[in-house]
């Protein structure tokens, strides 16, 4: 326990630091610890944001006192070894690749010397970690984009990426579940949504989540768009 | 169901409460009142419970219509309101006939002023509020700011609203502030020594591409002290980045969950209400407290947020 760093990141927020790499086995240990928090229903606590390696915590500080939240923070802490994580689940993502969802496909062919077919048969090849779910609805942190297909970001970001769009930036990719500005290499787009508000669940991937992409034809897409859920 | 109509939208009105809690795991951000603080002495003034939706209006006032009867009160900035063409006074319980129109303009001080009436704003909830956050066009209004023409509903009144209230101008002052309380960032240490004495001694002044997501300041670019290579991490409510440029920019009410810029410092709790009434060009002033004094000063001004502050008012 000695790596973990616990301190006020605000006087509404507790951080956990539980390690400063990016590895699975951190992220395993991030679940865990989020596990814990949910399941004690600590009145205070209002959220919990996981990332690589650590946890803020977001309380209401009229409801407890810093002590009582450390201190609840110490029993977390001890007892999220005991654990159990369900299995990972594993989401199929389909992917409508190139022509009009995947404007950026060529570019990324030409920066990677790859030809397209290569680059949509590598994307779709790998299977991808959700690390977590952070920076907008839905949006996951996907790990590891095979090293092959490591692109810049665009020089000026696009204003507008629409919803659904799969895109590679640096050495990361990921879906925009929602239309948003992106600086990211967009080369599709699946028909799926990722952020659905009203639905069961409002997020298709969480943390822990295996995810493969499946090269789907614009018919396809148009089929699966149209589909009432 | 008493519609209330939007006769023109003012500059960014929107239906706000409290916010959304519970799921920032899943990347959504609370949203929410920007002057909460302003919006829950309007809720009491008008007999609601405090976190009832009520109408944020920015920079500039819309002009509403009211079918039925109501009783209204307008908190945070002066937007000058008038009904019929009337003045009528801030941080007061007026009420409303059937057929009258409130008109607000633009402000007089700072940037929102809110528009609580008695039953509260009835929308759809999502995710179990009816706050909107308008950079993912969630909650709300249909996700968006109000437009001439739109019609909104109202909840019911609670029976027991009865009476006229004001809240006294000794109580207002007190809201008022241009220094800004905060404590210690977790990367503080990512800093020079002397950047953080420069960020508490310094003037800043907020941009004009301030929104509900960040307040952007400008002023002497602060140094950086080490090359910070920092995982993607957390970010909470009123955390103050400092992107490469030195430029600091405030965390707000529709800030991403998670973030990869070093956070120097946070605001307190106490003070997130005056960061609402922040608008381009006002300077701001920060100064580091400890958490201890955080915790004194929510518990002060928490104390005053009660019906207990509200004095009766003899129209």
């Amino acid at each position: 326990m000695t790596d973990i760093q616990v301190h006020f990141a605000s006087d509404r927020s507790l951080l956990v630091m539980l390690g400063n790499e990016i590895s699975r086995e951190q992220q395993r240990k991030v679940a865990q610890l989020c596990a814990v928090i949910e399941r004690d229903r600590y009145g205070a606590v209002q959220n919990v944001h996981p990332a690589y390696g650590s946890v803020l915590i977001t309380f209401d500080p009229r409801r407890t006192s810093a002590a009582s939240m450390a201190a609840a923070a110490r029993k977390w802490l001890e007892r999220m070894s005991s654990i159990e994580l369900p299995p990972a689940r594993r989401v199929e993502i389909p992917v409508c690749y190139g022509s009009s969802f995947g404007p950026d496909l060529p570019d990324v062919a030409a920066h990677t010397g790859l030809s397209c077919d290569d680059v949509v048969r590598i994307h779709s090849s790998a299977e991808y970690f959700v690390y977590f779910l952070g920076f907008s609805p839905g949006f996951p942190y996907l790990g590891d984009l095979p090293r092959e297909l490591a692109v810049p970001r665009l020089g000026t970001p696009r204003t507008r990426v629409p919803a659904g769009s799969v895109a590679i930036g640096g050495t990361q990719t990921g879906v925009y579940p929602l239309a948003s500005p992106g600086g990211w290499r967009i080369i599709g787009r699946t028909p799926l949504k990722l952020f659905e508000p009203l639905g069961e669940s409002p997020t298709l991937l969480q943390m822990g989540d295996l995810v493969n992409f499946e090269p789907i034809s614009e018919e396809e897409f148009v089929r699966v768009a149209e589909e009432p859920e | 169901m008493m519609p209330l109509r939007v006769t023109s939208a003012g500059f960014q009105t929107t239906v706000q409460d409290a916010g959304r809690q519970g799921y920032a795991h899943l990347g959504v951000s609370a949203s929410g009142a920007a002057d909460a603080v302003s919006m829950r002495f309007g809720n009491l003034l008008v007999g609601n419970p405090e976190h009832a939706p009520a109408l944020e209006m920015t920079l500039v006032g819309g002009s509403f219509l009211f079918d039925e009867a109501a009783v209204i009160a307008l908190t945070g900035s002066d937007f000058d309101p008038l009904l019929d063409g009337d003045s009528v006074p801030m941080w007061t319980s007026i009420p409303v006939a059937a057929g009258q129109q409130l008109s607000c303009r633009a402000t007089k001080s700072g940037a929102r002023c809110y528009l609580c009436i008695s039953g509260g704003i009835r929308v759809p909830p999502v995710l179990g509020s009816a706050s909107t956050h308008l950079m993912t066009g969630l909650g709300g209004h249909l996700g968006r700011a109000l437009r001439a023409g739109d019609e909104l509903e109202l909840g019911k009144p609670r029976q027991e609203a009865a009476g006229w209230w004001r809240l006294p101008d000794q109580v207002v002052d007190r809201l008022k502030r241009r220094v800004i309380r905060v404590t210690e960032g977790p990367q503080s240490d990512v800093y020079a020594a002397r950047a953080l004495s420069e960020f508490a001694s310094s003037v800043y002044f907020v941009s004009e591409d301030s929104n509900r997501m960040g307040i952007r300041l400008r002023g002497n670019p602060l140094p950086w002290r080490q090359v910070c290579d920092m995982l993607t991490e957390g970010v909470s409510l009123g955390a103050i980045q400092v992107p490469p440029d030195g430029q600091p920019i405030i965390l707000f009410v529709e800030h991403q969950t998670t973030g990869g810029y070093p956070k120097i410092a946070n605001v307190i709790s106490a003070d997130m209400h005056a960061v609402g009434q922040l608008r381009p060009r006002d300077s701001v002033r920060f100064e580091f407290v400890s958490l201890d004094t955080a915790y004194e000063l929510l518990a002060e001004l928490e104390a005053l947020i009660h019906p207990r502050s509200l004095v009766p008012f003899n129209a």
